[in-house]
């Protein structure tokens, strides 16, 4: 993030990989992709793919972590070594565990954890693949299995990343934008509720440029929010 | 570009799936498509957690719905029921959650002095108190349970009770209930069950009739099947579960249960 460098993301008005400032990159979504979990998604923006898979609600062990009034939700992050090009030693590191405690905030004000005391609900994500704004997409993966899951939900929950790249404002950055761009930010949301969940930014920003980035990532979300709906009610239609 | 999961793997019809094959064949994709296109009135969309089903304009809110103020929002992936008193949606699948009222198919998993606890399929144990498994007097002090239940033991019960806090109580003072001799269990998505029995019990009956076998189902997704023919029973209930979409799938059933 912020490295200096003359790599130039901007040229002639379009990104480095022929997109406009405000485009996402190609978006494919798969639900019930991992038979054995309750629920499950694969998301991919571009290069970046996320499969997430969600179980329960089920027993929690250990025992003391049960909450009498509530249930629980445990998110894990985890990155794939093959999904970086310099292997990634496996196992959590401190990344992963931030981001699996800020997907967890991010998800849990959808879920009506309050039907199912004492209980767990258990979310993986698995990066497969790292091209930028990963945790979004996660998060979008994850919200997609839970809804597979048939939990209950106040409303899906669409992530995305926007930045500053060469001074200009941009969504959905990817790994080259994020590493070498001004700014980044990640932001989750409840699109029909208008109710943000995450919100992460790392750069500088002025106050109107970050008014402009908060607008363009919410549109961007609601985007996101139009192709979630589109692959539950495709994938679960009826006759 | 990775090639993901492009085939979902039909042939692990087990017993966790979590609702409709996913991606359909294309042969199914393509009569549903044209289906939908002659009759659009068929075709059945699901809802979406999140999204307005109603106003309430006075009617009761079933468990599959929730309200901010006058209106109602759906809290499942499910279908919307819908009429003048009641607003409610049916998930398309999820694990059990014992509910009063519910007659279901338990297991014995431990003997306690003064009843058993009972596995339900779901994240909650259920206790059977001994004066609602036992009709008469049981000296405690003497009896060990498990002449009674034992660990193990399959039992078609009703659920009781069970509070805010999730604590199940089950009972077998009621006329379906009874310890089920021999035979085994499956489990398939609570929310299947339904579809099992069919319309007036006519799916169930021609699985039993076909199979001689003896089938009780259980509202939190588990079946208890006893005969020769079991298989057969077994594979034609797990059809069920994983095509319960599709066109033409009593006939399918149909076929399958005349054939070998």
């Amino acid at each position: 993030m912020g490295h200096k460098s003359d790599i130039k993301l901007i040229v002639d008005g379009k990104r480095t990989d022929g997109r406009e400032l405000d485009q996402l990159r190609e978006v494919e979504m798969k639900v019930d992709v991992v038979n054995r979990a309750n629920g499950s998604a694969m998301v991919r923006f571009g290069n970046t793919v996320a499969v997430a898979a969600a179980y329960g609600p089920r027993e929690l062990f250990p025992k003391f972590m049960q909450e009498p009034q509530s249930g629980i939700l445990r998110v894990r992050y985890n990155m794939a070594p093959f999904s970086v090009d310099d292997r990634k030693s496996p196992g959590p590191d401190r990344r992963s565990t931030e981001i699996s405690k800020v997907a967890r905030l991010a998800i849990e004000p959808s879920l009506f954890l309050e039907d199912f005391p004492k209980a767990t609900i258990d979310v993986f994500i698995e990066i497969l693949q790292a091209d930028g704004s990963t945790r979004v997409t996660g998060i979008n993966a994850a919200s997609l299995a839970l809804a597979d899951a048939g939990m209950p939900m106040r409303d899906l929950v669409a992530a995305c990343s926007v930045g500053k790249i060469d001074g200009q404002l941009v969504a959905d950055l990817n790994g080259l934008e994020d590493n070498f761009g001004e700014t980044d930010m990640a932001i989750a949301m409840q699109p029909s509720k208008n109710k943000l969940t995450l919100m992460q930014m790392d750069g500088v920003l002025t106050k109107t440029e970050f008014d402009r980035l908060f607008k363009l990532a919410t549109e961007s979300c609601k985007k996101i929010y139009e192709m979630q709906k589109k692959v539950l009610k495709e994938t679960y239609k009826r006759v | 570009m990775i090639n993901m999961m492009q085939e979902k793997d039909s042939d692990s019809a087990s017993a966790s799936d979590s609702g409709s094959a996913n991606p359909r064949e294309p042969s199914i994709e393509k009569e549903i498509a044209e289906v939908a296109k002659e009759h659009p009135e068929v075709v059945r969309e699901v809802v979406l957690p999140g999204e307005f089903i109603a106003d309430k304009r006075g009617r009761k809110i079933g468990h599959g719905a929730y309200v901010e103020g006058e209106k109602v929002f759906s809290k499942y992936l499910g279908f919307p029921r819908i009429d003048e008193f009641e607003i409610n949606v049916m998930p398309l699948s999820g694990v059990y959650i014992p509910q009063t009222g519910d007659r279901i198919i338990g297991v014995i998993t431990s003997v306690e002095i003064s009843g058993w606890f009972v596995d339900t399929n779901s994240p909650y144990l259920a206790f059977l108190p001994l004066s609602e498994g036992v009709e008469d007097f049981v000296d405690t002090q003497r009896t060990d349970l498990s002449r009674f239940f034992d660990v193990d033991d399959i039992i078609s019960c009703k659920v009781s009770r069970v509070t805010k806090s999730k604590t199940v109580q089950v009972t077998m003072n009621d006329f379906i209930a009874k310890k089920l001799y021999g035979g085994v269990i499956i489990k398939i998505t609570p929310t299947k069950i339904p579809r099992i029995i069919g319309k007036g019990g006519s799916m169930i009956q021609a699985i039993k009739q076909a199979t001689k076998c003896d089938i009780i189902t259980g509202q939190n997704g588990v079946i208890w099947i006893r005969g020769d023919s079991k298989t057969k029973a077994i594979e034609a209930i797990l059809t069920i579960e994983k095509e319960s979409h599709t066109l033409g799938l009593t006939e399918k059933i149909q076929k399958m249960l005349s054939e070998g």
